[in-house]
């Protein structure tokens, strides 16, 4: 499968999962979104020396994810996909951080690579959860919960039109792009000049594709808005999943449970 | 491009989420008053055209490399500077979703970077400076070309002050600069160039496109005086919270400092190294920022090594423990799960 299918493919499942039936998916979205918010914040917070604290954060994907029934591999490997961008940046804290904050076994170990490892568990915890909510709550429930969050009709409306036809418009860039690789043996076609006729006539259709779109819209008495039936109600279930996440994502904002874990188990078993 | 949460501070994410949130409610305000409801289908079918174009590869002459578009500027051109912003952002907002491409928490910056700069400064500071008047080719990729490339710069730019802004990285400013701008140059002309060929191609087959949306719109272009204030007022703001985040609660080394000297700040020894230190004060970028002084730190550091092992020894075994356990919660509540489903 070439790499723009894989993209396609990976919408896809994230989109498939999102419809799925499970306990969480069933919590209201503003209750997830809302815990999510709380999460991010906690794990960024932290100094940027902080790697032993950052561990207990590791429950909530890992209470979620199978709660979920998200499969643990197709996360993984999106998170993979995405990790260069933080080792690119943070690969520069060891190089320019050489400080011996310890040692171990004699190996001194520098600030640098400490601020390192806590770069990459943020990077992988924000990332897992961010993907996380999507696929619990869906595109269509993030958007609801922004509207009634505030955010302007016109943004709300534009965001779900944009994912409503993502899927018809990207599987013709696929189209467009398997025939062409079809048809250049080897190099041939594929320059700028052949490129940007290609997107020029995908820009037009996709313009032709809006008229007609907005004319069914007008047979249908579109004036401008979306009245959408969307049953939100806050149980209390989806209170106490909020309260109680929130609740302990701060706890371990404040108590750094490993090191008193460590330290209770050092004084057992000196 | 897109930064991630893990290199963000909250506070730095937090008032670039707010600049975004005042750029989109004002955008919306403004595509509702002067665009007709025909925008909102174009709207919406053009963010999802974005992706689509992005699945299509070319290859850049002379390296064997391939780019493809990256859809700020032309949109910019397309649906003037409101709606390209608005567009723009849900773009991002679905690139954070569902690529994990940029966190959500950086999506105020990611947003700041990559809508405001082509919407309200490259698109009616320089496009619609220099295409104007009878529209030639020569006027259209000379425009397009150079928007992008400001553009980008300035994007890139908000990058570095953004990441170093938040404190987690120890790249020096420098350094960083030098790093993003020449690469981010090469991207801004690949960009450039591709939006001028497709934007040309446009001109040719449909010009009343590239007129479209903005013969409806009269204030499409944002008031050179309003872009001001608007950037003065983003300096002003996460300057105050930035230096008052960073004098109130001492960062990083310095924190570590404090809690094992008992010092704020390490004194010097008299004489040039003072001189010197001083002298790095008055030039350095963020002077009091924890990416510097990390040699004078290592020496008292060291002397207090043993009590930090003891604190160390003790985070590795409970981190362990405590990964342990979540996974364990983790698998247990999978094979419940699978037993149920």
């Amino acid at each position: 499968m070439s790499e723009i299918a894989r993209s396609l493919h990976e919408l896809n499942a994230m989109d498939t999962l999102a419809g799925k039936d499970s306990p969480v998916h069933r919590i209201d979205p503003r209750a997830k979104v809302i815990t999510f918010v709380v999460f991010a914040g906690c794990v960024v917070s932290f100094r940027k020396y902080e790697v032993s604290a950052l561990l207990p954060y590791f429950l909530f994907p890992a209470v979620i994810l199978p709660l979920g029934r998200i499969p643990m591999g197709f996360l993984a490997r999106k998170v993979l996909l995405v990790l260069p961008i933080a080792v690119l940046i943070g690969i520069f804290n060891p190089i320019f951080d050489r400080t011996v904050l310890f040692s171990v076994a004699g190996l001194g170990v520098s600030g640098g690579m400490v601020s390192f490892t806590s770069i990459l568990l943020r990077f992988v915890l924000t990332v897992v959860a961010a993907l996380m909510l999507v696929a619990v709550t869906g595109f269509n429930g993030i958007c609801a919960t922004l509207e009634r969050f505030g955010v302007p009709r016109a943004f709300s409306v534009q965001l779900m039109m944009l994912y409503r036809y993502l899927f018809v418009l990207t599987a013709e860039g696929v189209r467009m792009s398997r025939a062409r690789e079809l048809r250049s043996v080897g190099r041939a076609g594929t320059g700028l000049r052949d490129f940007s006729a290609l997107i020029g006539h995908l820009l037009l259709r996709t313009w032709h594709r809006a008229q007609r779109i907005h004319m069914a819209m007008l047979s249908r008495c579109f004036r401008g808005e979306f009245f959408l039936r969307r049953p939100m109600r806050l149980g209390s279930a989806d209170i106490v999943f909020t309260l109680a996440w929130s609740s302990a994502f701060i706890v371990m904002r404040l108590v750094n449970m490993p090191q008193a874990v460590g330290r209770f188990l050092l004084e057992v078993f000196p | 491009m897109h930064m991630a949460d893990a290199l963000l501070s909250p506070t730095v994410g937090g008032v670039m989420w707010a600049a975004s949130a005042t750029g989109i409610a004002y955008c919306s305000k403004k595509v509702k008053e002067h665009l007709d409801e025909r925008a909102v289908p174009l709207m919406g079918v053009l963010g999802a055209f974005v992706f689509a174009a992005q699945m299509i590869n070319f290859t850049i002459p002379g390296t064997g490399s391939s780019g493809h578009l990256g859809g700020g500027m032309l949109l910019a051109i397309l649906l003037g500077p409101h709606a390209a912003f608005l567009v723009i952002a849900s773009v991002l907002v679905v690139q954070a979703l569902f690529f994990a491409d940029g966190g959500l928490l950086a999506l105020g910056c990611n947003i700041f970077n990559l809508g405001f700069f082509p919407a309200f400064i490259g698109y009616p500071l320089i496009y619609r400076k220099i295409v104007t008047g009878d529209v030639t080719r020569a006027k259209l990729v000379m425009g397009s070309t150079l928007a992008a490339v400001a553009s980008l710069q300035l994007g890139a730019l908000g990058v570095v002050i953004e990441t170093l802004a938040s404190g987690i990285t120890e790249l020096p400013f420098s350094t960083f600069v030098m790093f993003m701008q020449p690469i981010h140059l090469a991207i801004g002309l690949v960009e450039g160039i591709v939006t001028a060929a497709v934007v040309s191609f446009v001109w040719e087959a449909n010009p009343d496109m590239l007129g479209g949306l903005q013969g409806k719109a009269p204030a499409g272009v944002m008031p050179r005086k309003a872009i001001l204030a608007a950037l003065l007022a983003v300096a002003v703001i996460t300057g105050g919270v930035i230096s008052w985040y960073a004098s109130s609660h001492p960062d990083g080394l310095e924190w570590s400092i404090a809690k094992v000297s008992g010092k704020e700040e390490l004194e010097s020894p008299d004489g040039i190294h003072s001189q010197l230190a001083s002298l790095q004060d008055k030039i350095a970028f963020l002077p009091d920022y924890s990416f510097r002084n990390t040699a004078e730190a290592a020496e008292s550091l060291q002397g207090d090594a043993s009590s930090r092992l003891g604190t160390s020894v003790s985070g590795i075994l409970g981190g362990s423990v405590v990964l342990c356990l979540a996974f364990l919660v983790g698998f247990i509540l999978k094979k419940f799960a699978v037993k149920n489903g």
